[in-house]
């Protein structure tokens, strides 16, 4: 019960954290961008005084900063992310909804992908440590730290597609076919990191005393692995979750450029590159937002799996 | 000379008891710096990694004087040509024509020049804030190292894109807005050996003579970094790399003329099914590169680091 209580006022906590965090997020990004030089409706041709005024007050652009930023904040707290400058017709809340699912299924699917081979591939290692296969093994995952998403994608493109004709070299379709090589190339570097955790918190686990207890009161070794080290040893690899999330998402970015997957990352690419501001923030904003009530969630995964962590003791 | 003589001639030297007796075992005592030189070198993957980035240090800098052509050079002769001897393209040409071994080269010292000033950038961030949070402690520190967690949780290379987007594209911005935001993990790391090295002896014997806060932080904190920074900054140059090729595949980064391995990586995939070479080389150059790098600063974190000391 005590302990309990003492996880509810950490979440508490946390959550006042929380707050600060979103709240310099939606100012650094919304002061950014009004700082820019050129504004949205910059054209080579120069638009007549009155149409620019009447765009002006159209998307709120007349009014003083400081006006501006309390109703973009108001705007974001009911999560009204405003209208894309560039795609006339679409508000940016309408082309989030419509890229997010797609990159949450890519992400959702490499995430899972990478847990599991991540975790699977460190125990290996961990079990046979210093022995080729734990040589092999984390030279691989070096190489997956080492290489690029983006040079990694074409180069699948260009075995899988283009010579070996097995899989289509992009597209969007929901289908299967398509996800694998997206998937894969986004799991890839966080496989490679998940297994260097395990890897190494494996190795320490194994040498504590509790492991040597179970050896000793004679608990085959499989079981040993399985009913006690497994749990401490995968902490780390909870506490990596919300970087391997950061980091999938910024990967998806390039992912989605390369296989010209309509998620949210490549209308984020797309905006960059056209200057549509609001489009920009929307997704930057989004996506931080995002970032900061996962690693809240995983903080929290964390304390609850973790015996070692009494929060009473904190002040 | 006697021997006597000699003797006494060794006697009005005063040689110092303990180091007398370390030569007399043949044993010579080894500083911790030479102890961490020794380690470093036993690990043959950092040592191979080292030999190799020196080479590409050299080729990347010597090499396109070197070569016969022009990085800007259309050969039209020669388009989409692949790698060949005779035609003088080892590595073969795009689809304009151009060297590509001589644009790998030219595009490698714009990503190394990136990682080496946008990871000074970021150190020179990192270690200032790191070592005052960490040496006036109580509130400043909380205070700063609260600040470091909030910008931590932001997604960085969002921020990243956004001040290219804004402020528009030139290589200073790139080195300075890479290096504004990666200065965080070195910040934390180096506020941490703060705190353990300012309750030492030698701080507190300045203390005593009244050498001012900031003066104790840079005569005498900061040197005693040295090992900790050096093993982040390995780590931090090919991230910088990694990030700055990111911005260029996107179409963000250094703009044409200028290249980066980013830059050529994203040409070189735009037509690879014709010319796969033009991807090819630039990948390989980047990924060598970042390989290299990740093994050395892992080999001097082994050897820097007393933790795992063995």
């Amino acid at each position: 019960m005590i302990q309990n209580h003492g996880i509810l006022r950490h979440a508490a906590q946390r959550l006042l954290g929380v707050i600060p965090t979103m709240l310099l997020l939606i100012t650094v990004v919304f002061f950014l961008v009004r700082v820019a030089p050129g504004g949205p409706f910059d054209s080579e041709k120069a638009l007549p005084p009155e149409i620019q005024a009447n765009l002006e007050a159209k998307y709120h652009l007349d009014e003083p900063l400081l006006q501006q930023y309390f109703r973009y904040l108001g705007q974001i707290i009911v999560l009204d992310f405003g209208p894309s400058f560039q795609y006339k017709d679409w508000t940016v809340n309408e082309l989030i909804a419509e890229g997010f699912p797609v990159s949450l299924t890519v992400g959702g699917l490499a995430m899972l992908l990478a847990f599991v081979v991540g975790t699977l591939v460190g125990i290996t290692a961990a079990l046979k440590q210093n022995s080729p296969v734990d040589y092999g093994t984390m030279g691989f995952a070096m190489l997956g730290i080492s290489i690029p998403n983006f040079v990694v994608a074409p180069l699948l493109i260009l075995l899988f597609a283009v010579y070996a004709g097995l899989l289509p070299a992009g597209g969007w379709d929901w289908s299967v076919k398509r996800m694998v090589l997206p998937v894969v190339t986004l799991a890839l570097p966080v496989i490679a990191y998940i297994a260097r955790l395990t890897r190494g918190s494996m190795i320490e686990v194994l040498h504590s005393n509790f492991i040597r207890t179970a050896r000793a009161k004679g608990l085959p070794e499989r079981e040993v692995i399985r009913r006690h080290a497994l749990k401490p040893a995968l902490l780390p690899v909870i506490s990596f979750m919300g970087p391997a999330t950061a980091g999938l998402i910024t990967g998806s970015v390039v992912i989605e450029r390369i296989y010209a997957i309509p998620g949210l990352g490549s209308y984020f690419v797309t905006g960059a590159l056209n200057r549509d501001y609001t489009l920009v923030m929307g997704v930057v904003v989004f996506y931080g937002l995002l970032i900061i009530l996962l690693n809240f969630v995983v903080d929290m995964l964390y304390a609850w799996l973790n015996p070692k962590i009494r929060y009473d003791e904190r002040s | 000379m006697t021997k006597e003589a000699d003797l006494r001639a060794d006697d009005a030297l005063d040689i110092d008891p303990f180091e007398a007796a370390m030569e007399l075992g043949g044993t010579k005592g080894r500083s911790p710096w030479e102890d961490a030189w020794h380690r470093l070198l036993k690990n043959r993957a950092a040592v191979s990694s080292a030999i190799i980035m020196a080479a590409m240090v050299v080729l990347v800098i010597a090499g396109p004087w070197m070569i016969g052509w022009e990085g800007d050079f259309t050969d039209w002769d020669h388009t989409s040509a692949p790698p060949s001897i005779e035609t003088g393209h080892w590595f073969g040409t795009d689809a304009v024509g151009r060297d590509i071994l001589v644009r790998t080269l030219e595009g490698g010292r714009i990503s190394l020049l990136v990682g080496l000033v946008a990871t000074l950038v970021s150190l020179a961030i990192g270690v200032t804030y790191g070592s005052i949070a960490g040496f006036y402690g109580g509130r400043t520190d909380r205070v700063m190292m609260r600040i470091v967690d909030i910008i931590y949780a932001l997604p960085f290379m969002f921020f990243v894109i956004l001040l290219m987007v804004v402020f528009g594209r030139n290589i200073i911005l790139i080195f300075v807005a890479i290096g504004a935001v990666n200065w965080l993990d070195m910040a934390r790391i180096v506020r941490g050996q703060t705190l353990s090295l300012k309750n030492m002896e030698f701080v507190e014997a300045a203390r005593a003579c009244g050498v001012g806060r900031l003066d104790i932080i840079r005569r005498h904190i900061v040197p005693n970094l040295l090992g900790v920074v050096m093993v982040y900054v390995t780590l931090t140059i090919p991230q910088v790399i990694l990030v700055e090729s990111f911005l260029s595949f996107l179409g963000l980064g250094v703009q044409e003329p200028m290249s980066s391995w980013g830059a050529l990586v994203n040409d070189g995939a735009q037509d690879m099914e014709s010319a796969p070479w033009t991807l090819v080389f630039p990948a390989l150059f980047l990924s060598v590169t970042l390989y290299c790098f990740n093994y050395i600063g892992d080999g001097l974190r082994d050897a820097l680091d007393p933790k795992d000391r063995l």
